[in-house]
């Protein structure tokens, strides 16, 4: 078996311990650091993605294959910096202002950790101006915000409102996400995704950012 | 003999409670409120100032169990008893806060706005099997700084019942108190007849926001009542068995109970939660699973031990409808509630993990509590011994329609349940337009809110009421309230 394979066998199998020397040996081969993220770590992933859909696996089990991810990639990083492969996308995270429900929120956290990206998790009880004001500073295309109150829903729509009045539409891309929250509401408040539970809230991100 | 049901044994309940106050010893908790804090620290708990962190110690807990009442009554708004949360008695109320009202004619779930919470106030003032209001949906329509108080006031302007309810913010509180002084006169008359109870849920794990922390030493102030909400999920923010998710949970509730006592020693406390396992295939709070239900009961056979009433969000449904799942879940809740002896019993209503209301389930949950209820009055014997002589009777009438026994005791034995409920033939059924249960239900609740009679609360006291709410709207930027019909 190749040792890309390997890689995504073992995150598929949530080993952790693993991953990084497989990953280390796949850099001593001389593969370049984008197929062993692409192949290997984040192939791992995505199996592990459908079988989750599926009731096959639950929850606990996508969290260890997310551990194992991540372990893999603190051995790439230094590599897909020098190979200046980009990141697969940082995110500013948070749950609205007036509003203490991070349990989701840090759910959908460590499920966007899992899959690759770059996460900015600013809390609860954020400001509209913070969640702009730190995209642009570290210049992260997408702001996902949580809110599980109906009277903080609102500040959702602050954000968006904000974003276009600053003309900042094209640059940053919203997601939205918590019971009150439904594809209708989203849209009402102009945010340009809405994700169900933290699994979805990956593919939806993942397809904000390939423009879809 | 009354049925009761029972998880824990006594030792099993001495080793959770003793672990939870190491827990509160050795880990503390975490608090973001300075007033609470050096009130916690003047009575001997040690704080840490830089992380919020309080560690209590045993004195400060056994000192608040000693003060915490065990049993406390709620008073309508026109002043007469409604409620004795003492040993045994079982209350239900409203499942409470819901985001969204199932709309009957289109089937959706949408925001609710202030005619359905009128509606929803007109249908609960008629049910007989719930015996308070809760402030069960956030009307829409409203300045969001006035979504907690405003369910209040309409609450009060127009059912009888006492109210179930909570603050969102430290400023909504002190409307709310406003609201109920409107309804009793003074604090006094409030202190001696608690209208309401109010919702405090700590943060799991083991935290207390300022907020909360500030709503529930406010109320003590006033004595009033409280309901410490806590809700480990299991498997998530709690740990997977139920015996740790207990711990949890009573290391949350006795810190609440403490902080109740320290403000007000005597405050009147519901030993309550919402916790719920952790569904880790769809990522979601099922109140509906049997464990989240065991959960529930067997906290409130710890409260009980330790001499406070309870309280659960229990009796309540994860399904979206109104359906069989709807219906095998609440009532599987509400009889297991009222099995465990739980005082107050917040579930009717509720849809979608606590965020749904239909007003259609409400009466049907209606029925569900009736049955409950005649469940635990039990089976106890009534002239029945010796029974020879009403055998004589039978065999000679060939029935005992008319007998004198059956006239005594018929209402009195048999439960009958309202039109939701469907004992008719099957020919009957059909000549009545083959009903489901929704189209019944619905029936119901068209029936029961135009049959409403508004709340005998006097007039003053209902001026009293719009003239806060107004200048509470008008502060708010609004310039009228919205219209409510009261006929
Ligand atoms: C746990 C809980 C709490 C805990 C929160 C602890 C914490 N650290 O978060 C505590 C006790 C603090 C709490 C407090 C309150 N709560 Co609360 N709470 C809940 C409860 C029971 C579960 C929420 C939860 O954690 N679910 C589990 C997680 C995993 O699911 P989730 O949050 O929905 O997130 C998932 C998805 O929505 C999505 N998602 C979430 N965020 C995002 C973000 C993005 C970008 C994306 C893509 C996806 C996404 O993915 C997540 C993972 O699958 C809900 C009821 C419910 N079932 O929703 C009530 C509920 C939300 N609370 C409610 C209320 C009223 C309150 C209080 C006002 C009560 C009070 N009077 O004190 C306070 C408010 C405090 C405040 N200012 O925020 C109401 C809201 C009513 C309304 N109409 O707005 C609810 C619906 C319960 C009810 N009916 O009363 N609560």
């Amino acid at each position: 078996m190749g040792t890309l394979s390997e890689i995504s066998k073992q995150i598929i199998a949530g080993d952790a311990s693993s991953v990084p020397s497989l990953t280390q040996k796949a850099i001593s081969e001389g593969l370049p650091a984008r197929d062993i993220l692409q192949e290997g770590l984040i192939g791992g992933m995505s199996v592990i993605g459908a079988k989750f859909k599926a009731h096959e696996i639950f929850l606990p089990d996508v969290l260890m294959a997310a551990r194992a991810m991540q372990a893999g990639m603190d051995k790439l990083k230094p590599l897909l910096i020098k190979e200046d492969v980009p990141s697969l996308g940082k995110v500013v995270l948070g749950t609205v202002r007036g509003d203490l429900h991070d349990i989701g929120k840090n759910l959908v956290s460590i499920m966007l950790k899992g899959a690759g990206f770059e996460v900015i998790d600013l809390g609860n009880d954020v400001s509209p101006e913070n969640f702009i004001d730190t995209a642009l500073e570290n210049d992260a295309p997408v702001v996902a915000m949580s809110a599980l109150l109906t009277t903080t829903m609102p500040v959702m729509g602050e954000v968006t409102d904000l974003i276009r009045q600053r003309g900042l539409d094209k640059k940053l891309k919203t997601i939205v996400g918590g019971a009150p929250l439904s594809n209708d509401a989203a849209r009402d408040m102009g945010a340009n995704a809405y994700a169900y539970d933290a699994a979805s809230a990956v593919d939806r991100i993942r397809e904000l950012l390939s423009g879809g | 003999m009354r049925p009761q049901l029972r998880f824990l044994d006594n030792d099993l309940i001495e080793k959770i409670v003793g672990e939870a106050r190491v827990i509160l010893k050795e880990l503390g908790v975490t608090l973001h409120n300075d007033r609470v804090l050096s009130m916690l620290s003047d009575h001997g708990a040690r704080i840490d100032k830089g992380t919020k962190q309080v560690y209590f110690t045993d004195s400060v807990i056994d000192s608040a169990l000693s003060t915490v009442p065990n049993s406390f009554k709620l008073y309508d708004v026109l002043g007469n008893e409604t409620h004795d949360f003492c040993s045994g008695k079982v209350h239900f109320t409203p499942g409470s806060a819901a985001i969204n009202v199932l709309d009957f004619e289109s089937g959706k779930a949408r925001p609710p706005v202030t005619n359905d919470y009128v509606s929803y106030v007109k249908l609960v003032n008629q049910l007989e099997h719930i015996a308070s209001q809760s402030t069960a949906l956030i009307p829409s329509d409203v300045h969001q700084g006035m979504s907690d108080s405003y369910r209040l006031y309409l609450s009060l302007l127009l059912g009888e019942k006492p109210t179930v309810t909570g603050a969102f913010t430290i400023a909504g509180f002190d409307v709310m108190r406003d609201l109920q002084l409107a309804v009793r006169g003074d604090v006094d008359e409030l202190r001696e007849r608690p209208l309401t109870v109010f919702s405090c849920c700590p943060t799991a794990p083991l935290k207390w926001s300022d907020v909360t922390s500030q709503n529930a030493i406010d109320c003590a102030e006033l004595s009033i009542p409280v309901e410490l909400i806590s809700m480990p999920l299991s498997g998530f923010v709690a740990p997977v068995t139920l015996v740790g998710t207990l711990i949890q949970h009573t290391a949350e509730t006795l810190s609440g109970v403490v902080i109740l006592q320290l403000a007000n020693p005597g405050t009147p406390v519901l030993y309550g939660g919402s916790p719920a396992i952790f569904d880790v295939r769809y990522e979601t709070t099922p109140m509906g699973a049997v464990e989240t239900m065991m959960v529930d009961c067997a906290y409130a056979e710890i409260g009980r031990y330790l001499g406070m009433p309870t309280q659960a969000y229990i009796g309540l449904s994860d399904a979206k409808q109104l359906d069989a799942q709807a219906g095998l879940e609440s009532s599987m809740g509400a009889t297991l509630a009222a099995l465990t002896g739980i005082n107050n019993v917040s579930g009717p209503g509720m849809l979608d993990f606590e965020s749904c209301t239909s007003l259609e389930k409400l009466v049907v949950d209606n029925e569900i509590c009736g049955m409950t209820l005649r469940m635990l009055e039990g089976i106890h014997p009534k002239e029945d011994f010796p029974s020879i002589s009403r055998f004589q009777e039978l065999l000679s009438e060939k029935h005992l329609l008319i007998s004198e026994h059956t006239r005594r005791y018929l209402r009195e034995e048999h439960y009958f349940p309202g039109k939701a409920i469907d004992r008719a033939q099957r020919s009957r059924w059909l000549e009545e337009g083959g009903l489901t249960l929704g189209e019944r239900a619905n029936q119901e609740v068209r029936r029961l809110v135009k049959a409403y009679e508004p709340s005998r609360l006097q007039d003053s006291a209902k001026e009293e009421l719009q003239n806060r709410m107004e200048s509470e709207a008008r502060r708010l930027g609004m310039d009228r309230l919205p219209e409510t019909r009261i006929e």
